[in-house]
């Protein structure tokens, strides 16, 4: 699903080359849920944004569902994150003037995928148990409400990969463990790739994987 | 649904909204106040000469149909034209100007005027019958609130002995010979009022006239009339103009402003729509959609406010009355939309510029 091979990125901060990828290969399968996990600085963040098409890799090479990122204008970059990847945030990133459900409906909108009755769908709605706050705006939800809309949000489009970056951050513990036992159901009933961010070992564990980042690199 | 994300960005500020929408409908409200007044006061001029009963008009060489007042014809046109084949009545009428500005004061001979017009319907009081007397009409009654027995001063005092229904040539009338005399007009008028025996006649004692008086306007009540329009004068067009101008730059700023205050209070939501997947278009289209839903509710506003200062007009200068002109409607609201939309355009390019990543790390 996901091929990194050599991948950099090279950015400028003021008059400064900044290395925050020196070199990444990792490899996602199908139907996996990885989590990186790593220092702050450790490239993590760069990582989750090459991936799901935010900012352009400066070299190497990055294949996901077979499209190559290097080649992509930002244009095909945007079809990207329209089409094969969800977001998930840690600061949940609803859009505060609209309820849960119109959260969600403005993704399929973008997508310009306006089918209503998605069986699989209701699924993951009724999986996530927010069927009765979708009407609520998101400043009446708790934290993880939220993120379970975010969750829902990012899966409406049927994705090929789900990044969450660091999904359970602004929660509570109690919290955190639903939302990542809610990405791990996931991950088991529909078989969503997941390539979860974090630098909390417990939340790591969730995945079936974990790979450590430090200094641009991936060092186990 | 970008429509229920744009009503709700919109309700989500009502205070901003609301200010933007009616800063928007000032502009749409000057520029529809004053084609209004324009069109008012023209049809009203136009409604007055009407009123005199006259089928043709003689004025002097030089003058515009939108001045009446001034003294360049000697009474003795009177006669002349009186002399002519047709002619039934003719009547001379000096408008002389008066006090502050726009007022003035009709001279008439009023056994010669009432025979034209059909005689005054007095409200209250009776006809003048001596030197700085004068007749009001309602409106001008209503402006300056007076009554029979009121005495005005218009550089000299006026005693009103009579109000009248309004809508005959002028709004004030006195006696024209101590008029011409008080104003060292002796022997002169400004225009000359003809009735003729039959309609069917009117070319033909145009044509005569025109040739006796030469260089003299001798127009027929119609023509009169048709040229009597806020778009024969240009001062007026130019000013509307000027005033189109101010109100689409005001409509642009309103929105710039607004518009640039939203982009930046939103920035993290339109990193938001990015990550998912939207466009610079997309983007870009929420904003414009956004200004044209605004510059509508700022339209309907500046209608409304248009009736407000309508009845404001009414109750404190009744003389100027205005017309609320619903042919202007959709050019104006199109007016107000085109210069918030081009307000909009910075702000919106720099939303659908916006990076991703940036917006989305924006608190």
């Amino acid at each position: 699903m996901i091929e990194i091979r050599g991948l950099t990125k090279t950015y400028r901060s003021g008059d400064i080359d900044v290395h925050a990828l020196r070199g990444v290969n990792l490899s996602v399968a199908k139907g996996e849920f990885l989590s990186v996990v790593g220092p702050s600085g450790s490239g993590k963040s760069t990582l989750f944004n090459i991936l799901g098409g935010l900012t352009p890799p400066t070299s190497g090479s990055v294949q996901i569902a077979g499209r190559d990122l290097l080649k992509m204008t930002d244009a095909e970059r945007t079809d990207l994150r329209k089409k094969s990847v969800g977001f998930v945030f840690q600061k949940y990133n609803l859009l505060p003037t609209l309820t849960a459900a119109d959260n969600i409906a403005i993704a399929r909108d973008i997508a310009g995928n306006n089918v209503e009755n998605d069986p699989q769908f209701d699924e993951i709605v009724n999986l996530l148990g927010i069927r009765e706050r979708m009407h609520h705006k998101p400043r009446a939800l708790s934290g993880g409400e939220q993120q379970r809309v975010a969750i829902a949000r990012s899966l409406v489009n049927h994705p090929a990969i789900l990044l969450a970056d660091e999904p359970t951050g602004n929660l509570d513990t109690e919290n955190s463990n639903a939302v990542l036992g809610i990405l791990r159901d996931l991950n088991n009933r529909v078989g969503q790739t997941i390539l979860m961010i974090t630098h909390n070992p417990e939340a790591a564990a969730y995945g079936h994987r974990m790979v450590r980042m430090r200094d641009g690199r991936i060092v186990e | 649904m970008v429509n229920r994300l744009v009503f709700e960005n919109l309700k989500h500020r009502p205070v901003r909204t609301l200010l933007s929408a009616i800063l928007i409908g000032v502009g749409v409200t000057m520029i529809l106040s004053l084609v209004g007044v324009s069109r008012g006061v023209t049809g009203d001029m136009s409604e007055r000469s009407r009123g005199t009963g006259a089928d043709i008009v003689v004025r002097p060489p030089g003058s515009s149909v939108f001045n009446m007042s001034g003294a360049n014809m000697l009474d003795k046109v009177v006669d002349l034209v009186r002399r002519e084949p047709h002619v039934a009545l003719a009547t001379g009428t000096l408008i002389q100007p008066v006090g502050p500005l726009f007022q003035s004061i009709a001279g008439i001979r009023l056994d010669e005027f009432n025979a034209m017009s059909g005689g005054f319907r007095y409200i209250a009081g009776g006809p003048f019958t001596g030197p700085h007397q004068l007749i009001v009409d309602d409106v001008q009654a209503r402006t300056d609130r007076l009554h029979p027995g009121s005495t005005l001063n218009l550089g000299n005092k006026w005693r009103v002995t009579g109000i009248v229904e309004s809508g005959k040539l002028s709004r004030m009338f006195a006696q024209i010979e101590p008029l011409q005399e008080e104003y060292s007009q002796t022997g002169k008028i400004s225009a000359v009022w003809v009735k003729v025996d039959d309609p069917a006649n009117i070319p033909a004692v145009i044509a005569s006239l025109q040739e006796k008086l030469d260089g003299y306007k001798v127009l027929s009540m119609d023509d009169m009339t048709s040229l009597l329009t806020a778009n024969n004068l240009p001062m007026i067009e130019n000013f509307t103009k000027v005033v189109i101008g101010i109100a689409v730059v005001v409509g642009f700023l309103v929105v710039f402003l607004s518009m640039y205050t939203a982009v930046l209070e939103r920035t993290r939501e339109i990193g938001i729509l990015k990550a998912l997947g939207a466009s610079p278009g997309y983007i870009l289209g929420i904003l414009l959609r956004e200004t044209v839903l605004l510059a509508i509710i700022g339209s309907i506003f500046g209608i409304l406010m248009t009736y407000g200062a309508q009845i404001l007009l009414r109750a404190f200068a009744p003389t100027f009355p205005m017309l609320i002109v619903k042919l202007w409607w959709p050019g104006t609201a199109a007016l107000a939309i085109a210069g918030s939309l081009i307000g909009a355009l910075g702000p919106g390019f720099k939303a659908a510029k916006q990076d991703a990543i940036e917006a989305l790390s924006y608190d």
